[in-house]
Parts: C-alpha cells; structure tokens; sequence
C-alpha cells in the first residue's frame, strides 16, 4: 500500500473515527515521523492529513445524558459521560477494531452482572451470533464468537459455585 | 495518617526486595473505573466533582486496606506536596495538575493508591517492587471488588468498565514494569529493544510516564491494548516480554564485564567520583550517574553499595522533594547545589569502586638511572 502523502510504501495505518466515519490513512515510515505521529491515541490525526466536510447530522450528535456533542468528542477524543457510549455507538466498532485486540470484553464482571441470569442472557444471544455466523460461513466471527462463549461459560460457572455453596 | 508521616516512611517497593529487582524496580497495576450518573472528570463542573467526591471518598476511605491511611482533598495540598505525590509514583503528573473536587487515598505501606477524579472518577494503583504484576494486581483487584459493591460502576456487557477514553476501555487496566537497562543503552542496543516491544502492542516510556524522557536508563513498559483481552492475559503477555528483556540486559551486562572491563570500570568510577565530590549536580546528570553507580553496585565493583540507598536517594534529589526538605521554592540552581549535598552526603559510607587496578600492584617506577642517560 503506497503512503497518501508520498509515494513511498506506508509502513504506519491509522484508523478513527470521524464523523461517525472510519478513517483510515496510510503513511511511510519518514511521513509518519514528519508529521508527529507518535501519539498512541491516535485522536485527531486523521485531521492533519485529510480534510472531510462533516455530514452535518452526525456532527449534530448529542449525548442526551450530559449534553456532549459529536464534534467535542472529535475535538478531544473523550466521552463526556459513560452514556456518551450508547449515544455515539455508531462507527465505534472500528475504532476500537483499531484501538484493542477485541470489540468485547472478556475481563474482570462486577459482581452483581456476573450474576447467573445476566450471563444465561449472553449466552443465548451469542449462540445465536455464532449460528449466523456459521450460516454465512464467516469462520473468524464464528472463531472469536466460540472463545467468547468459552469463557462465558467460564463466567457462568465460576457464578454457579458461590450459589450452590450458600445453599 | 498525616502528610509528614508518609513521606518520612520509605514504601516497601523502595526498599528495592522483588524478583529481578537488579533490573525491574517496579511493577505497577492500575485500575481506570468509573461511576454511573456523573460526567466524566474533564467533561464536568466543579460542583459535579464535588458531589461525586463526597459520595465516593466515604467508601475509599473505608476500604479495610486504607486503615490509617494518607487521604486528602486537593484544594488542601501545596504544588510542592502534590509533586512529591507524583515523585513517589502514588499520583499522576495529570492528577497532580487538577485542583478542586480531587483527593488521593494512599495506604499506610503505600502499596495502594487510590486518585479520585483524575482522566477517570477512581484510578485505583497497586505498587510492588521487582518484577511482580500479579501480586499488584491482586492488591487493586481486591480492592476494586470492594469498592464496586459500595458504589455503582459505569459498566456495559459489551464494552466493560467504561473511561473517559477509549484507549482504556474494557478492563480498564494498564499494567508497567519499570526498568533499569543502563547495558543495553551503554552498548547501544537498547532501541531495537524498544522497538522490538513497541511492534508487539506494548508501549515503553520514560521515568514518570507518557512524554517523558527515558533519564538514567529508566523505562517503564506497560499493555496498550485494553480490549479483547483478560487481565491475567495482558499481566502474562508483560511478563514474558519482560523476561526477555532481563535476559538481554543480563547478556549485554555480562558482556561488558568479559569483553570491556576498562570502560565499565571508568564509567562506574567516574560516576563515583563526581557524585561523591561534585557540589552542583543537575538533575539530569545526578540521574544518569546514579544509574552507572546502581549498575557498579549490580556488578559488584562498589562494595557495601545498597541498592535501596542508591533509589532512596534517587528519591531524595528530585525536585519536589528538595523543597520539601528545604520547607520553600527552590530556583533550578539552588536545587543543583542542595542536590549534591545531599549526594556527598549519603555517598560518604561508601570506599568506592574496587578497581580491578586497585587489587594489582602499582607499575614499577622507572629506575632513577635510566633517566638520566
């Protein structure tokens, strides 16, 4: 893939969101270095490159919960609130694609969502992910989907046993 | 516990007792939480900080694990005392620059600290020294279980504890290690190094975190990634890279000593020698000095040398705790000469390094006779 600043092989993708549109931009080693491009986070970079006219309605976003617009959350790239999350869903996934080894957690539950109904919930609903999946023959869905049942049923047991023990 | 109290008492990891603690100094674990129902830090207004702070700073306060602990709001700490916070890696150099609707909660050992509304509502720290994420991490995962069933945690089925940033999503944890590579970079092999960890998703930063220069051969590397992955898989993930590069370290320490003992004796002793007698030390220069003594004092060239001396003192010359000693603001000239006082100071015990040189006779003098053909 040629940089999209020179011509030169990119060595360096960034991906982000702007506008509720995944960016990405593709860039040398020598092109990355030149334009500063050793912030981890990645947030507003894209910017320095390429110039995207806003799609007003997504710029117009706002968190209902705290008031947070679209355009703060491309201006700092930060939440202003935990709802933020729900209200800015869109295009999240592939900054996060970007960002993580996964768009799921699969860490550490408090307590009171491990809870047996919480999980069962889940499960059932990822079954369902994976039967899509399979169906649609997209086997690295279908691969991620089975870890994250794994260890769901990992979560599930791990919650069964302080319950059984109470009894 | 009062201010005065916790900084006469050294923590437990700077006594320097952990595995690898020749090279690791440290191992951090850190914990970004958050509670529903309150905008987050950066996004909210003072009287929204100080409401959450008087709703969250009881149940802190209250954890089994602070029992005579060090708590105090912001808006009662000097520039100077936060500094010395962030010296002594309990707080954030970004904690330390907020003001209003802000408190530390730090235990009477402090292993644990816990930052209220800092980039996140709790950033809950566990420290150990040596090589030891596990045992750090068990201490904050403790007392986050704790703290969830007092407080209500922001936190989605898919996307896990929420945070302010993305970046920390998911588990919310950034797990460091800090370390002293001072043969790597004399041998210059430590930026391949660098770059090496920095291909496999880990990030590697200098003495007090992002943006910071790597002085005297300090560099922390800690997880990017939050997402996706268990904690005890982000901890193993370190480890293993850790060990490798404690046995690069070890390699090119080794080897230093076989192939080039001249200059590690020269380096060490020179380091010696300036720190024992120098009377204006930058603090720059005191750091990488210090870090060529810390390694004589590995290798065995500096007898009786402590290695928990070496990073008390380490501690000491910072600027903060200069003017902390010297209860006022210290100019950087000042600090330099109050900084190598206290180095000539705590160096005194020392005979200094035991030069190979020093074992050997001295070269024969010429006879007088030769001379005078």
């Amino acid at each position: 893939m040629k940089c999209d600043v020179c011509e030169n092989e990119a060595t360096v993708f960034l991906t982000q969101i702007i506008n509720g549109q995944m960016t990405t931009v593709n860039l040398c080693d020598a092109c990355s270095k030149a334009k500063g491009v050793t912030d981890e986070t990645g947030f507003g970079l894209a910017e320095a490159f390429l110039s995207q006219p806003a799609p007003a309605s997504d710029s117009a976003a706002v968190c209902k919960a705290c008031g947070f617009t679209a355009a703060q959350l491309k201006k700092i790239g930060r939440m202003g609130c935990p709802e933020c999350y729900s209200a800015f869903r869109d295009g999240l996934d592939g900054l996060l694609k970007a960002m993580h080894k996964g768009t799921r957690h699969i860490g550490k539950t408090p307590r009171i969502i491990a809870s047996e109904g919480h999980l069962r919930g889940n499960l059932s609903q990822l079954r369902e992910e994976l039967a899509h999946a399979v169906r649609d023959e997209r086997y690295e869905d279908a691969a991620r989907l089975k870890n994250e049942i794994a260890s769901l049923q990992e979560k599930l047991d791990a919650a069964q046993k302080p319950l059984e023990s109470n009894t | 516990m009062l201010f005065k109290t916790l900084i006469n008492h050294p923590a437990d990891w700077m006594q320097g007792a952990g595995p690898h603690s020749e090279i690791v100094m440290t191992s951090r674990v850190r914990l970004a939480r958050n509670l529903r129902g309150f905008p987050f830090p950066g996004y909210s207004q003072e009287h929204q900080r100080h409401e959450l702070l008087k709703l969250a700073r009881p149940s802190v306060d209250a954890l089994p694990e602070m029992k005579d602990g060090y708590s105090e709001d912001y808006a009662k700490l000097s520039k100077i005392r936060k500094q010395v916070l962030v010296e002594r890696h309990l707080v954030s150099r970004e904690h330390a620059a907020r003001a209003n609707g802000c408190a530390v909660v730090v235990d009477r050992k402090q292993n644990l600290s816990i930052m209220i509304n800092e980039e996140d509502h709790f950033r809950i720290q566990g420290i150990r020294p040596g090589l030891n994420l596990r045992s750090a991490w068990q201490l904050v995962d403790k007392v986050d279980t704790e703290l969830e069933a007092a407080l209500p945690y922001a936190y989605d089925e898919k996307l896990g504890y929420l945070t302010a940033c993305p970046t920390n999503l998911g588990t919310g944890m950034r797990a460091s290690v800090m370390l002293h590579l001072p043969a790597l970079a004399l041998t210059d092999q430590i930026n391949p190094v660098i770059k090496a960890v920095g291909k496999i998703g880990l990030a590697v930063r200098g003495l007090y975190g992002e943006g910071t220069e790597a002085l005297g051969n300090l560099f922390q590397i800690s997880n990017q990634h939050t997402l996706g992955e268990k904690e005890s898989e982000i901890i193993s993930q370190i480890e293993k890279v850790i060990e490798r590069v404690i046995s690069s370290e070890n390699n090119a320490r080794q080897k230093l000593v076989e192939d080039n003992p001249t200059m590690l004796n020269d380096q060490v002793g020179r380091a010696f020698a300036i720190l024992r007698y120098a009377h204006i030390l930058t603090s720059k220069e005191a750091l990488n000095l210090l870090s060529m003594l810390r390694l004589g004092a590995d290798l065995d060239l500096v007898p009786n040398c402590d290695r928990s001396l070496l990073d008390m003192l380490l501690l000491e010359i910072q600027p903060a705790h200069l003017q902390l000693r010297a209860a006022r603001e210290l100019t950087p000239e000042e600090r330099d000469v109050r900084r190598a006082e206290i180095t000539r100071a705590r160096l005194q015990s020392l005979n200094g390094p035991s030069n190979v040189s020093n074992n050997q006779p001295p070269p024969v003098a010429p006879a007088p006779e030769t001379d005078d053909e």
